[in-house]
């Protein structure tokens, strides 16, 4: 088996074990609540309110569980010194990178899905069907998986390299940051100096587009998502991870362990 | 400082001395500012002679949501053995350190001394030529200790190289070939336990028992020392006869007779005050 599958297999062990999933019980509950309230009131938005809150939910718990676990993934081992033994093995720093990120999307996807199949089974308690339309709201569970998948790799990165406490503040920052670049990139920039103006326009570019992963409010409404944005989105978001993942791996592999 | 292959050598220095930073460093964990380190001939950046090597780390630590058996597999994972390999490994490596009944209990519930098995076990696991023990003996009990003895004595036999640091002298007389001594980051000997410390006699220990209240009984009471019910006296080894002739005379039972010759911990306690000595001297100088 590969070293990075073995690494990543255990921190799902590990996420379970530390009862990450129970999340989905709080979940559950939310949607049968939801659910039962929302089908009692008949105006037509059922399913605008239930895909509405049902998504919310799953991006802000996946997005918890994506910082603090994310962060806590390198971090947790370096003080714990349980990374001691285990680079006594013969594995390379990268590859146990790797298999932690690895684990905790495998964890995140899980945690995601599991969500997911509660969002529809609630959405036929309202609607008593599931029609084809809905398939978009399986395109914006994806988005939410891509952008969680991102969220670990910085939240790891940081980790890395400065505290616990300072990595979640960077990772939440860059997310909040992250979902305003489009605004960035079309400020009104013509009253700004020249080196403001390519400040803006860099910085517009380096910053992670949490935006394009924002597909709500076609999934609300059943609109369709255009192919071309999930395959940008997929690329996208390899080639961002690939990038911050290969900074986190250069950046572990030289740090003196305590 | 080269370690031979098939020896037992230990790494000895008092807390601080840089013991642990230097297995740290041929485990990779950390890096050096300069200089460099070979294992099996390789350098020690490279991870692939890890197949080669067992690390116990000091004071070790592992995943405390895993059983010991769950633990032990996951480790062996890394050194590719299929399911059935590993779960025969894993039964022997926690027969072999006394944890069979505690297989499956989750680390969290474990004592340090329970863990530092468990570390032993990981080490030993995949039957390393190289085991790297750091302070193997800490945490356990007199029992545990000699458990711990009994197996660096069996891998030794088994023709294994040994490395551990440690900080009970006695152990390190007791199942060393040769020992290096470290202080203040700086290697000060390295030898055979005996030679390190030099084989030169410091005189004769005399034990004595005393019952009679003659007038020569006397200036013997007065020069030796009472030891329960025994007395105990120093001669240099030209006066000795003189000095039995002496107690025989005075109506002593001479109970033992023993050449004082200096130990690994007289070496490590001089070693350890003239540094101190040195530290301070920088101190009031400033240089």
């Amino acid at each position: 088996m590969s070293r990075i599958l073995i690494v990543a297999l255990n921190t799902f062990r590990e996420a379970v074990r530390d009862r990450v999933l129970y999340n989905l019980v709080f979940f559950a509950l939310l949607m049968i609540a939801s659910a039962v309230i929302v089908g009692q009131i008949s105006m037509d938005i059922e399913t605008i309110v239930m895909v509405s809150l049902g998504l919310s939910a799953i991006s802000l718990i996946g997005l918890l569980i994506a910082v603090f676990t994310g962060v806590g993934l390198v971090s947790k081992e370096i003080d714990k010194r349980t990374l001691h033994a285990v680079l006594a093995k013969p594995l390379r720093r990268w590859e146990f990178l790797l298999g932690k990120f690895t684990g905790l999307v495998l964890t995140l996807t899980v945690n995601t899905a599991a969500m997911g199949a509660g969002l529809f089974l609630a959405m036929w308690y309202v609607k008593h069907s599931i029609a084809r339309g809905d398939t978009v709201v399986l395109v914006a569970l994806y988005f939410i998986l891509l952008k969680l998948t991102l969220v670990v790799a910085l939240a790891m990165m940081f980790s890395c390299f400065t505290s616990p406490l300072l990595a979640i503040l960077f990772t939440g920052g860059l997310y909040v940051a992250g979902l305003f670049v489009a605004q960035l990139r079309s400020l009104q920039v013509t009253q700004m100096s020249a080196h403001t103006q390519k400040f803006f326009a860099l910085l517009s570019f380096l910053l992670p587009n949490f935006g394009n992963y924002d597909v709500m409010g076609a999934a609300t409404h059943g609109r369709a998502i255009p192919r071309i944005l999930v395959l940008h989105n997929t690329l996208y978001t390899a080639l961002y991870c690939a990038i911050v993942l290969s900074v986190a791996a250069i950046i572990f592999s030289r740090k003196d362990l305590k | 400082m080269q370690v031979e292959d098939g020896e037992v050598f230990g790494l000895l220095g008092p807390n601080g001395a840089g013991k642990s930073t230097t297995i740290k460093l041929l485990m990779g964990i950390i890096f050096p500012t300069t200089g460099s380190a070979q294992i099996l001939g390789k350098p020690v950046s490279d991870v692939s002679m890890h197949r080669d090597i067992g690390y116990l780390p000091e004071q070790p630590y592992f995943y405390d949501y895993l059983t010991a058996a769950e633990v032990l597999d996951y480790f062996a994972r890394f050194h590719g053995f299929n399911a059935a390999e590993r779960k025969e490994r894993v039964q022997k490596m926690l027969q072999r350190v006394g944890l069979e009944t505690a297989g499956k209990i989750q680390l969290r519930k474990f004592s340090k001394g329970m863990l530092q098995r468990v570390g032993l076990a990981q080490a030993i696991l995949h039957d390393p030529k190289l085991v790297i023990l750091d302070e193997p003996m800490s945490g356990l009990d007199p029992v545990g200790r000699r458990e711990v003895r009994d197996i660096i004595l069996e891998l030794k036999n088994a023709g294994k190289t040994i490395l551990f640091s440690t900080h009970i002298l006695p152990d390190a007389e007791t199942l060393c070939d040769r020992v290096g001594v470290i202080a203040r980051g700086q290697l000060r000997g390295v030898g055979a336990p005996g030679s390190i410390v030099g084989v030169k006699s410091l005189g004769m220990e005399i034990v004595f028992e005393l019952t009679g209240s003659g007038p020569q009984s006397e200036p013997i009471r007065a020069k030796a020392a009472k030891s329960g019910s025994n007395y105990r006296m120093n001669a240099n080894e030209a006066e000795l006869y003189g000095v039995l002739a002496e107690l025989r005379e005075a109506g002593a039972k001479i109970v033992s007779v023993t050449q004082i010759k200096p130990t690994l911990e007289d070496f490590f306690m001089e070693l350890v005050g003239k540094d101190g000595a040195r530290a301070a001297a920088i101190e009031v100088t400033g240089q």
